[in-house]
């Protein structure tokens, strides 16, 4: 028998025939997740117990094999792809919500939980779970964990990091152990979270739960321009008003995201903010008003409001659809995940508009304005000879930007694969040495997730070679 | 590759396949993906296994014909689906190209040959009724479904009792002018297991105003044959309608079955490439309407009688996810004095009928099902409407298998009794 027959057969034996997939045709739709990029595994398997977790991860390691943890595939940066082969373990089966505790605030569930189910099993005590990826209808909160994932209202309450009070994992060694932010000692949920799958496995994790606001209320400006947009942006936070969420979408995503959501944008305006504002209904309603008065400043050319759920889901949902809703507007498109001083919001959007004007790209921008981080999402078309490898010097182009500018190179979809070239750009040689001791610690080598965060020369799926020549670009600082 | 190659571009076309940018939004509204967790039984798993075929970087080989038949067609992912990927379509030519390839496998070949042999041919249908009514009265049924062995798979044969629906012509004809001059397509499976919906129909849409005729040359609309890859028929069925249909003159074709009504409506796309058909069948698929939708745009007349129930409303996925029709039924319900409307969860998710899906994946079939009964329960409704012969059969096993006292109607039979409790 060889060596990736008997494999199979332990895998097998460990979680059931039915869970570990192995034909061709059953790997291939766990070669992609919703970026451009592509890696097949040698076997997938679905567990559904820590205890199966652990036994696949020991199997894997025993062949050599890395291991490379998923939930719904529906990560930014491919952070769920198995660039180098080996063992996917899928959380989808992982799928409980174990327990509510509304006395204490928290949420214990399995890492295949899918981000709202997690509100919707606590809306009954009043409580919900804050981090709201746009993906939220249907990424899981491991994913979520792994990549220390954000979202619209991250602008008020922090991201995953923020949320997560304590962590059962799986070890590099098949071992199961439980960390906790709350206990005393270092906190290691801290570093576990966004550390993308390379140093464990979640297999259980306890969320902070929140209670629902008194009033919430959602504001839509219609600008003409976008630079009026973004300078609304700069002013309503130096104002000094937190609003939960602010967001800006632009004319091109407006296009595509019209066409689905039918949310009656003007077909000529230039950009759209979302504003929510939140607390005791006096204090939301002041904040609104507050609101208004900045965007009237700005030359706003609509306001649209919403205080009850139903109107506040309509002015959403243009939102939330969007990134699908660029399918209409090309077959692919490239999604950055950049950071900028929220002062250098209007410039650095421009030099972005400018960068792609120049490789002859359209760009949908849709983002969280409020934090300063942006999503230019450059369309075209991967048939196209040469397009991946154009985008892909265009996004590089993009992100010098945003680092120039004082920013940085992930705002909440991680590094993953995508963008682990760009990491010498803002951390140093000692830095990077510092991260890899710290990974180290862990144990797990590069048996966990291997190919994400760390600059390597090692390629991963179809893109490799154009990644390639980006990280060679980068100089050999890139490599640790 | 045994057997022969197949043409890679007859998996789909690249413009529709290139419209997925998988990402992920359609997953947790498929409900294979939800029973299974496995990415293979999702939409977007689908379409990068059709685009894998396309591009030839499978062949049909292992178990990927398998994870086509898994999906339901239910189109509920093309509802959610941002992008607009127009998945019904795609997977109607990833099936057509299967079948057309010769390398399909002998289920899928016998179940063609039935839909094109008996469900689209009038006489051999009517025969297989009266089978399958003599095995309902005799007993057989009640004796084979309790035979544990046999239970589940005889549970699922669609219970043909009542009087078929036969009226041909002019069916009704309002004293003053009437408001619109409608056709109804009777259809295959509705005249013989569901004859009484027909009548309802007849008489709400007269109680509303309208004449009603049944041309006499229409037929079976196609759709099941569609969507099991055999487009040839469901082409020839299509334009036998138009033939028949547009020779009435009638102004709107009314259609009381959700899937029936879907199909129908994308004749002009199903007939797109046919010389002469394809102007006429454009012209046909724009005067087709839902039953519910044609209500409502008419001034409609809410009923006065009461029909005193609980009643929650099963979306058939055709009716919500094709046609994108889910208020128009509610209302219609809701405007019936006496009924206490209440949702049930997950009101639009398949119950596991999906025309012959229930014959050829019994066991996700009965999965889903099962949930459905579940909240069917939960829901405290006495009666479960819906709009559909599929689901009405599919929920009316569903709950004689939970010895569930909960009535099933259609919502135009419900509307029905509302209107002739008036001269009660």
């Amino acid at each position: 028998m060889t060596a990736a027959k008997r494999l199979i057969r332990e895998l097998q034996s460990a979680l059931g025939r039915r869970w570990v997939l192995h034909a061709p045709e059953d790997l291939l739709v766990y070669e992609y997740d919703a970026t451009i990029d592509r890696a097949l595994p040698q076997a997938v398997v679905l567990p559904e117990s820590a205890q199966q977790v652990a036994q696949a991860v020991r199997i894997a390691r025993r062949y050599g094999l890395p291991v490379t943890a998923r939930g719904a595939g529906t990560g930014l940066s491919g952070g769920a792809l198995a660039c180098e082969g080996g063992v996917v373990i899928v959380m989808t089966r992982m799928n409980r919500v174990i327990k509510i505790d509304a006395e204490n605030q928290l949420a214990v569930v399995e890492p295949g939980v899918i981000n709202l189910d997690i509100s919707k099993a606590a809306a009954p005590y009043g409580l919900y779970y804050a981090p709201d990826p746009s993906s939220q209808k249907a990424c899981t909160i491991g994913g979520n964990i792994a990549e220390n994932a954000g979202g619209p209202h991250c602008l008020r309450y922090g991201t995953t990091t923020n949320h997560v009070l304590a962590l059962e994992i799986v070890t590099a060694d098949g071992e199961i152990a439980e960390i906790s932010a709350t206990q005393a000692g270092y906190d290691l949920t801290g570093v576990l979270v966004g550390s993308e799958g390379t140093l464990a496995i979640v297999t259980k994790a306890t969320l902070r739960l929140l209670h629902k606001p008194e009033a919430t209320i959602t504001l839509l400006a219609i600008f003409d321009r976008v630079s009026e947009a973004s300078e609304t942006v700069s002013a309503i936070i130096s104002a000094g008003i937190l609003p939960a969420a602010l967001e800006m979408i632009d004319k091109n995503t407006m296009d595509a995201v019209e066409e689905f959501a039918h949310c009656g944008y003007p077909p000529d305006a230039g950009a759209v903010l979302l504003i929510e504002v939140e607390g005791l209904s006096e204090e939301a309603e002041e904040q609104a008003n507050e609101v208004r008065s900045i965007c009237e400043k700005f030359g706003v050319r609509e306001l649209r409001t919403g205080t009850d759920p139903a109107e506040r889901e309509r002015l959403w949902a243009g939102r939330k659809s969007a990134l699908g809703a660029l399918g209409r507007k090309a077959p692919s498109y490239y999604i950055l995940d950049g950071v900028v001083p929220r002062t250098k919001l209007p410039s650095v959007l421009a030099e972005v508009y400018q960068a792609c004007d120049r490789f002859g790209f359209a760009v949908a921008n849709v983002f969280h304005a409020g934090d300063g981080n942006l999503h230019p999402n450059v369309l075209f078309d991967e048939r196209v000879p040469g397009a991946t490898a154009r985008v892909l010097e265009l996004g590089e182009e993009i992100m010098r930007l945003c680092v120039e500018a004082g920013g940085s190179i992930s705002g909440e979809h991680g590094v993953g694969f995508e963008k682990r070239s760009y990491m010498s750009w803002i951390f140093s040689e000692d830095d990077l040495e510092v991260m890899a001791r710290l990974k180290a610690a862990f144990g797990a080598g590069d048996g966990f997730n291997p190919g994400k965060v760390f600059p390597t020369s090692k390629g991963c799926g179809e893109v490799s070679s154009h990644m390639r020549a980006a990280i060679a670009k980068a100089g050999p600082g890139a490599y640790v | 590759m045994p057997g022969g190659p197949i043409h890679q571009s007859a998996f789909g076309s690249e413009a529709d396949l290139s419209r997925c940018v998988h990402c992920g939004l359609c997953l947790q509204h498929c409900p294979t993906y939800l029973e299974t967790g496995l990415e293979t039984e999702s939409p977007r798993g689908r379409l990068h296994l059709i685009r894998a075929l396309s591009e030839g970087r499978i062949d049909l080989a292992g178990n990927t014909m398998g994870h086509l038949d898994m999906c339901l067609q239910c189109r509920n992912c093309e509802a959610v689906c941002p992008s607009g990927v127009p998945y019904g379509r795609i997977m109607e030519h990833a099936r057509a190209a299967v079948i057309e390839s010769r390398r399909a496998p002998v289920p899928w070949r016998l179940r063609s040959l039935f839909l094109r042999e008996v469900i689209a041919r009038p006489g051999r249908l009517r025969a297989l009724a009266a089978a399958l009514r003599f095995y309902r009265r005799s007993g057989l049924r009640a004796l084979a479904e309790s035979i544990p062995l046999l239970r589940d798979r005889a549970l699922l044969a669609p219970s043909i009792a009542g009087r078929p629906f036969t009226g041909t012509g002019v069916l009704a004809r309002p004293k003053g002018e009437p408001v619109a001059r409608v056709a109804l397509l009777t259809g295959c499976i509705m005249p013989l297991a569901y004859g009484r919906v027909h009548r309802a129909t007849v008489r709400v849409l007269a109680a509303n105003g309208c004449e009603v005729i049944a041309p006499v040359d229409q037929s079976c609309c196609g759709a099941l044959q569609a969507h099991n890859g055999d487009r040839q028929t469901a082409q020839a069925l299509a334009r036998r309608n138009i033939d028949a249909f547009l020779e009435d003159g009638c102004d709107f074709v009314v259609v009381n079955s959700a899937g029936c009504g879907a199909a129908m409506k994308e004749y002009g796309e199903l007939l797109s490439q046919d010389a002469v058909y394809s102007e006429r069948a454009r012209v046909l698929a724009a005067r087709v309407k839902d039953i519910h939708e044609f209500l409502l745009e008419l001034p409609f007349r809410p009923p006065t009688g009461r029909l005193e129930a609980s009643v929650t409303f099963q979306d058939p996925c055709h009716l919500a996810h094709a046609q994108r029709i889910r208020e128009a039924p509610r209302r219609i319900l809701q405007s019936i004095p006496g009924v206490q409307f209440v949702e049930m969860e997950h009101a639009d998710r398949c119950c596991g009928s999906a025309g012959v899906y229930s014959f050829t994946q019994p066991q996700m079939s009965l999965q889903l099902l099962q949930r459905r009964i579940d909240e069917v329960r939960a829901s405290g409704a006495a009666v479960v409407a819906t709009a559909n012969p599929g689901c009405m059969a599919q929920i009316e096993a569903g709950l004689r298998r939970n010895r569930l006292p909960v009535r099933v109607g259609h919502v135009i039979e419900l509307l029905d009794a509302a209107y002739r409790a008036e001269h009660r």
